[in-house]
């Protein structure tokens, strides 16, 4: 997930402005978001060279780190491969056929699909309010702006870590509850399996809400000023124009920060990974596709294994942003080509 | 869309100063309930922080007797110690020179990659567009364990190259998704201007793109630098040997290596957590500027 920040924003846009990012089935030659701009004569081959030249890097360094190890794990996933010598005990879908009938993936698939709902149900309505609150012209606003900011940006290793000594029995979450006199002197099992996954969602919601309310509170700039002044002459209230004005006009940040926030927990790996350990995650009920990867993968010599299950992984994710794309994101992007053209 | 996006990449600046805010104005102080609710707010997201900071200044009989509590006395040495170890400042290097390199390369790469996108016309550009924007269902946890062998295969493993390549390739779509509305936004009378006056279509770039397109290119560079000052998952893979460790494997190692020595593990943490915050606090606003051009729907 460290990746989020970028990505997210990325996607974000990709999404808004194109069908290109899902690979999606409009595949016309002339992808959106790229304004035909006048046409220049043909180009030249001093025009050919300037493009070769600065898109060159880009494209090799892309394709070589980015789409080659897609298409190197569908085909390292078909063998039994130790990770030396080249890969010769071809085994055709047997990978597969293990990982779709292990109890321990389905169980980390269901964990995945927990946290992207819980995600949502949780994160979503608290991001709004606290984009609405910090969105106010107040005084001490910018401060709270960045201290809010802070669990996203520092990195999950460091929370983890933090978290993972606050945590545990003895630890300073039980520490301060008891010293607060309410509850008497309070051992509660934090990442036991019994509150871990809701462990886990505190975690997340801690660290990845910071994104949602910059995403959300970009989203708000965007609303026209002079929305709110009408309305307010027309005698409406903050809670009236938040509701009638602000989170309709917000729908579109919404969703993709919603699809965003799937897309990373499908993806989660290194806060349950550091917090609850390698060989904890599973027991403790907050293992994902991907601490089974990492499980399972290279670590443990089964280096065909592992990419089987990065092939697994990516067509759960991509099934899903498919789904989500012609389902939820469609209105918003042939809405906003139709509103584009009436401007 | 097409024609929002191209609308709405010049906004950020527009939009900030039309919002009307004369800067020296004093903002209103807003009711006592907002800031009661922004208290709770800010006390719950730094408090697992406090706990790293304040647990550096106490030692490891405090912490066990009273793991909620302040330090008392204050102790210095742990973070006296991490200070002056060798260990630490390598590892800091090493985080240094990936966020570093990493950031240069993936503006470098990436804007011109967005310049050719969004200012040349030539069949082939909607591909080349469309494949940078597939490159985000690729996020780098699905494609770990190949690019692992890839990297074998180049013997760019235990090297910091083998981190700073997938990162630079895993960074560009979100570059160039954000840049080439920005570029796209520079109006053409201004190419056309500079063409009059004798300049190339190089020296356009140059001179007139890299300049104007700054806000956007920031923003990412920010981005950038704080996602590869926190990447954890590619060297983890990638890094076996210590003396290649970035900070996030180095906390881990040092975590599981002194794991008796809570307080001394709390310094280490607390201190590589620096330089990260202090980036985005510097350039908060212009993250949020930055964004708005891509947010827009």
């Amino acid at each position: 997930m460290s990746e989020t920040p970028q990505a997210a924003t990325a996607l974000e846009s990709s999404l808004g402005s194109t069908t290109v990012g899902g690979g999606a089935e409009s595949a016309s030659p002339s992808p959106a978001g790229i304004v035909g701009r006048p046409p220049r004569a043909r180009a030249s081959w001093r025009e050919r060279l300037e493009i070769t030249m600065l898109s060159g890097p880009a494209i090799v360094v892309f394709v070589a780190f980015v789409i080659l190890p897609v298409f190197a794990a569908v085909y390292y996933g078909f063998y039994r491969w130790k990770g030396y010598g080249p890969p010769t005990d071809f085994i055709g879908l047997h990978n597969y056929k293990v990982i779709l009938t292990d109890p321990e993936f389905h169980r980390a698939v269901l964990h995945n699909f927990e946290i992207a709902g819980l995600s949502l149900l949780i994160q979503g309505p608290l991001a709004i309010l606290l984009a609405l609150l910090l969105n106010r012209e107040m005084r001490g606003r910018s401060i709270i702006r960045v201290l809010v900011f802070v669990p996203w940006v520092v990195s999950e290793v460091i929370a983890g870590t933090g978290l993972g000594l606050m945590l545990p029995v003895n630890g300073a979450i039980n520490g301060l509850l008891t010293k607060m006199h309410i509850f008497g002197h309070v051992h509660v099992q934090w990442l036991g399996s019994h509150l871990g996954l809701w462990t886990l969602m505190a975690i997340l919601t801690w660290k990845y809400l910071g994104f949602a309310v910059i995403l959300l509170m970009a989203g708000l700039q965007n609303i026209p000023e002079e929305l709110y002044e009408a309305a307010s002459i027309d005698g409406a209230s903050y809670w009236q124009m938040q509701r009638s004005i602000t989170l309709p006009l917000l729908g579109p940040t919404i969703r993709i920060w919603a699809f965003l926030s799937i897309i990373g927990a499908l993806q989660l790996f290194d806060l349950p990974w550091i917090v609850w350990g390698e060989f904890n995650v599973d027991r403790d009920g907050v293992s994902t596709m991907a601490t089974y990867m990492a499980h399972y993968g290279p670590r443990t010599g089964l280096y065909g294994y592992g990419n089987a299950v990065a092939v697994v992984l990516f067509i759960i994710s991509l099934i899903v942003a498919l789904f989500y794309q012609r389902f939820v994101l469609r209105r918003d992007i042939s809405g906003s080509v139709t509103d584009g053209g009436k401007r | 869309m097409t024609t929002a996006s191209l609308e709405s990449a010049p906004k950020p600046s527009r939009a900030r100063r039309a919002s009307g805010r004369p800067p020296k104005k004093k903002l209103p102080w807003g009711s006592p309930a907002v800031y009661f609710i922004a208290l709770i707010v800010i006390a719950l997201t730094l408090a697992p922080v406090a706990y790293i900071v304040l647990g550096g200044f106490r030692d490891n009989s405090q912490l066990t007797v009273d793991p909620a509590g302040l330090p008392s006395p204050w102790r210095v040495s742990n973070y006296g110690h991490v200070l002056t170890s060798s260990t630490f400042w390598r590892e800091f290097a090493n985080s240094v020179i990936v966020g570093g390199v990493t950031t240069l390369l993936v503006i470098a790469l990436g804007v011109s990659a967005s310049f050719v996108v969004a200012r040349y016309k030539f069949r082939g550009r909607g591909l080349m567009f469309g494949l940078f924007a597939a490159g985000l269902m690729f996020p780098i946890t699905v494609a770990i364990t190949p690019l692992f062998i890839i990297l074998d295969k180049l013997s760019l493993t235990d090297s910091l190259l083998g981190v700073i390549l997938p990162q630079v390739a895993f960074g560009l779509p979100t570059t160039i998704i954000i840049l080439v509305p920005f570029l796209q936004a520079i109006p053409d009378e201004i190419e056309e201007a500079a063409a009059v006056d004798g300049c190339s279509r190089l020296g356009f770039f140059f001179r007139m793109v890299l300049p104007l397109s700054l806000p956007g290119v920031l923003t990412t560079g920010i981005l950038t630098f704080v996602a590869s000052w926190n990447s954890y998952l590619l060297p983890l893979f990638v890094l076996s040997k210590t003396s290649s460790f970035t900070l996030p494997l180095g906390i881990q190692q040092f975590h599981s290596q002194y794991a008796s020595d809570t307080a001394a593990v709390l310094a280490f943490t607390s201190l590589s957590m620096i330089p990260a915050l202090v980036f985005f606090t510097a350039f908060e606003r212009r993250i949020v500027g930055g964004l708005q051009g891509a947010v827009k729907g």
